[in-house]
């Protein structure tokens, strides 16, 4: 009979803050300009600069720490990790390693046998991004972008609690909408903000002893995390059926072929000669920093969906979606303020929002359209003033585009008919179009009027109230 | 008296007075250095025509009343291990040769806005490694009071030009002594601050946590008005501290009635040069006369100094060194083969054998399962060598002694044997570790006319009783010789 095998997988996290400017000096963090131009002595590691904390980081550093059970070190330093690269341009990064910003933390996830499980983290640590290299082929030559050189990261460091490629996607969901709640970042594993390596083992079930783990690396989607983790689980169990060893490594994940390659073993591990960085003064944390920092943290989920349902009234699976996305929670809110219709509100999340965003593949966090605008998408039906077809086309351009529907109606002139006489002589051409219809509702197929109703709106090119039109023809008829 | 001779303080007030102007001075220097420097080599760059631009735009600033300070127009020297605008800073290092920074340090800038002329810039022991100024990729600075003799270093160019008078005064930077030393082989003075009171941004970092910026002058009140100027807070510099108390100049009182001066025990034992002991004990003697408190103490921890210092400066050089890789700037190897070959021939070939040497011992100490043995227990040592200071300053105010064990040696007698030149460290190093202020000044001559330093040192932020107490000696002593300077 096969053996069992359990997985154990821990991750290493790193999100990208969501600060103005870099980590140790003024520069733009903002995203996708001219190479070079996001540069200073400082970030491009000229000689004789020297790094000075951006406060925002820390604090950021700090609220991801708290929100997820961590204890805070009041007493940190950052130390220098030692390597040579081109990205890099002091060819060292500042990074934590002896005393990092928060320790012994922890999340609840949901199994998939519905009960609840903690991960624990190991520690958050504060760290500087390096530059981008770009190759040129027609050049043969490496060019390096510094821009990114600076930007600032926390690195989230789990315990190897979790055991399926499902627990590590309900973490890293975890983790997050937690980070997105703070707003400390838009974790986005496409643009890299949010980036995960996975180490795994396995072991026979039952065993108490670890296996040997790899690390994997280039993981830019859920999907392809949980195709890394089953494949890598694959790999070390055929390993190990065919009585060979995992060879402790980091291994490339390479989506499009479905496979991993390896990059480097432990072997040529480098030594990074770690140790406190002499330009940076320890940090302390004060009884008021933290303070502060704890009376300004945001409502999460679990008190926001408590308080979505003693406030609003609308269905707990509602409730449950909209709190899933910062974004959605955020709309829900400002455009319910507005209008003070939660239902309709949430009607026009649940449905066409969700509907759309799956159909165009568009994530929560770059929903376009404002609040202010889906409730006056809201009011614009309330006072029939379009019918609701006519609503869904609309949502639908500010979906993509965020107009404003009280000016988009009126440019596209797509009011309701409220003429009287107009919708008669509409309703009766269709009638004199249609007997055999006619003749079937006559003999009692009530459904027979839906079609009419249709045929009517579509002379009317959708612009009628459909709840006139089915009174104004079975008045006719 | 010419106006080379003027120390800084003497020539601005004459440049006020309408004497002589800021021109003349840069004119003056500039000739100077043309004249002296073939032989000594104090500089590895001098900017003459930036130097005379900067004096006729300071000259009509000074007589627009813009600018009124007490260094205005005043020529100086900077080590070439600060960063200038638009002028080459090489660390006097190959891998630097072509070198020019886009950003000024704040120190330098700091001399700039109160209308210092800058001359150019001063040779070092390259990336101020050394204690001779001979490990300069540029050549070996000579002390001008005897050629043949070193000037000490690592700011041995600096010490030298203003020895030589081919400046009014300098900056220097100072690791494990290397302003206080060339300051007195040379017969100048110079000071170390307290750790955080001149900004280190633009100073080209060796050891990071013992780096600082300091003065080299000709007498103890040029060197309280430069570093009046120098200190500061930056936020650009996280170690750099805000002080309130740098009116450095209010304290150029010949006064020393009750001040509580230590002679450390560990400073006068074997190793010290005789002549070297008998003119520092002479100089505390005159203290004592001036109205001082003297007393033998016993410091303790000294022999750990060395090594202390050696492993955490080794260490952090090794790592603020990286930087320098031949991709971004500075010196690339002609030939490789790839990014890794590329790395070891720019660096093999752009660094000098000592760097290599102190890069590697740094390299070693914080390599995975010696960091514990080496780099900790050297931080642990070093704070309790500042503990040792602790304890001094509850009796002391100022604690006195030699700066090295002996005079200036001849050329070439140290680079031979590191360890030894090592150990002519012992009086200055342990002022670094525990982030002291110190100076040094000139208390006599040795047989062969080289100059001997006196060093007084003080507790944190004391810079105040260093300058009363060095000036109230400076008092006592009377003028020291100027080097004779003749060139042939």
């Amino acid at each position: 009979m096969a053996r069992e095998y359990e997985t154990v997988i821990g991750l290493e996290v790193h999100v990208e803050l969501a600060t103005k400017t870099k980590i140790f000096c003024g520069c733009s963090t903002a995203f996708g300009a001219a190479p070079n131009t996001q540069i200073c002595p400082v970030c491009t590691g000229m000689p004789g600069s020297l790094p000075v904390l951006n406060r925002q980081v820390l604090e950021y550093a700090i609220a991801v720490g708290l929100a997820t059970d961590c204890e805070i070190t009041r007493y940190a330093k950052f130390d220098r990790k030692n390597y040579f690269y081109p990205d890099n341009p002091q060819n060292y990064q500042i990074s934590q390693l002896y005393l990092p910003i928060c320790r012994n933390g922890g999340v609840e996830i949901e199994t998939a046998e519905g009960g609840v499980k903690r991960v624990g983290i190991h520690e958050i640590h504060m760290e500087e991004d390096a530059g981008k290299l770009l190759h040129d082929d027609w050049e043969d030559c490496s060019l390096v972008d510094y821009n990114r050189s600076g930007v600032p990261l926390i690195e989230i460091v789990s315990e190897p609690d979790m055991r399926s490629a499902e627990e590590v996607i309900a973490y890293l969901e975890k983790l997050r909408l937690i980070i997105q709640y703070l707003g400390a970042s838009d974790c986005k594993l496409q643009e890299g903000s949010m980036r995960a390596d996975v180490n795994l083992s396995v072991r026979e079930a039952g065993a108490a002893e670890f296996g040997t783990r790899t690390e994997m690396k280039n993981l830019n989607s859920f999907k392809a995390i949980s195709r890394a983790i089953e494949g890598e689980r694959e790999r070390q169990i055929d390993l190990l059926e065919a009585g060979e060893k995992v060879v402790q490594e980091t291994r490339r994940w390479d989506d499009t072929k479905g496979e991993s390659y390896a990059m480097r073993s432990k072997e040529d591990a480098q030594d990074y000669r770690y140790f406190p960085d002499p330009d940076l003064v320890p940090i302390v944390v004060s009884d008021e920093m933290l303070e502060e920092i704890r009376a300004r943290q945001p409502e999460f989920r679990t008190e926001k969906m408590k308080r979505y349902r003693e406030e609003f009234g609308i269905p707990d699976y509602d409730i449950e979606i909209i709190t899933g996305f910062k974004r959605m929670a955020d709309i829900f809110e400002a455009a319910t303020a507005i209008c003070g219709q939660p239902k309709k509100v949430s009607n026009w999340l649940m449905g066409e929002t969700l509907r759309l965003m799956k159909e165009r593949e568009v994530e929560a966090e770059d929903l376009r359209f404002s609040p202010e605008n889906l409730a006056k998408l809201i009011a614009l039906t309330d006072a029939r003033v379009i019918n609701s077809s006519v609503a869904k086309e609309v949502f639908e351009v500010m979906f993509e585009e965020n107009v404003d529907p009280e000016k988009y109606v009126e440019e596209k002139g797509l009011r309701t008919v409220s003429d009287e006489g107009a919708l008669r002589r509409t309703v009766e051409e269709v009638i004199a179009a249609n007997p055999q219809s006619v003749e079937d509702y006559r003999n009692g197929k009530e459904k027979a009027i839906g079609f009419l109703v249709g045929q009517t709106m579509k002379a009317m090119k959708g612009k009628a109230d459909p709840a006139a039109v089915n009174r104004m023809l079975k008045e006719l008829l | 008296m010419t106006i080379t001779d003027m120390t800084a303080l003497q020539l601005a007030e004459a440049i006020r007075a309408g004497r002589t102007t800021a021109v003349e001075a840069a004119e003056a220097m500039l000739a100077n250095i043309e004249a002296k420097d073939k032989k000594y080599n104090c500089y590895v760059t001098v900017d003459a025509e930036g130097a005379l631009t900067q004096a006729r735009e300071v000259q009509a600033r000074i007589e627009a009343g813009e600018l009124d300070g007490a260094l205005a127009g005043v020529p100086v020297a900077i080590k070439d291990n600060m960063c200038t605008a638009g002028l080459l800073t090489t660390c006097s290092s190959k891998i630097l040769y072509n070198f020019v920074p886009t950003y000024t340090a704040e120190a330098v800038r700091n001399l700039q806005r109160a209308g210092a002329v800058i001359l150019g810039k001063t040779n070092m022991d390259e990336f101020a490694m050394g204690s001779t100024t001979e490990t300069s990729a540029y050549g070996a600075t000579r002390n001008p009071r005897n050629p043949e003799h070193v000037p000490g270093g690592s700011s041995g160019g600096s010490a030298a030009a203003v020895a030589a008078e081919e400046c009014f005064f300098a900056l220097g930077s100072d690791t494990g002594g290397s302003i206080r030393q060339p300051a007195a082989y040379c017969g100048t003075v110079g000071m170390k601050p307290t750790y955080g009171t001149v900004s280190r941004y633009g100073l080209i970092a060796y050891g990071s946590s013992l780096d600082q910026i300091g003065p080299l002058t000709k007498d103890v009140a040029d060197c309280a008005a430069v570093l009046e100027i120098i200190a500061s807070h930056d936020a650009k510099d996280s170690t750099s501290i805000e002080r309130q108390d740098t009116d450095f100049t209010s304290v150029l009182t010949d006064d020393v009635r009750g001040m509580r001066i230590g002679v450390p025990n560990d400073y006068f034992g074997d190793g010290l040069d005789g002549e070297v002991k008998e003119a520092v004990l002479a100089a505390a003697k005159t203290l004592e006369e001036k109205g001082a408190v003297v007393e033998r103490f016993d410091l303790s921890l000294v022999e750990y100094a060395i090594p202390t210092y050696y492993t955490i400066a080794a260490a952090e050089a090794s790592s603020n060194l990286e930087r320098f890789d031949g991709i971004k700037y500075g010196y690339r190897t002609g030939e490789y083969e790839g990014l890794h070959n590329m790395y070891r021939k720019s660096r093999s070939e752009g660094f000098g054998a000592e760097v290599k040497r102190r890069i590697m011992l740094g390299s070693f100490v914080l390599s995975s399962g010696y960091y514990d043995a080496y780099y900790l227990k050297a931080l642990r040592v070093k704070a309790l060598i500042k503990r040792a200071f602790d304890d001094a300053f509850a009796r002391y105010d100022v604690i006195l002694g030699p700066v090295a064990p002996t005079t200036a040696p001849r050329l070439g007698e140290s680079l031979a044997d590191p360890i030894k030149m090592y150990l002519g460290d012992i009086y200055t190093i342990a002022v670094n570790l525990a982030g002291l202020p110190a100076i040094s000044l000139p208390c006599g001559m040795d047989g062969n006319g080289l100059p001997i330093g006196l060093q007084l040192i003080g507790d944190c932020f004391q810079e105040k009783k260093l300058i009363q107490t060095a000036y109230t000696y400076e008092k006592a002593r009377g003028a020291f010789p100027a080097a004779a300077g003749e060139v042939e």
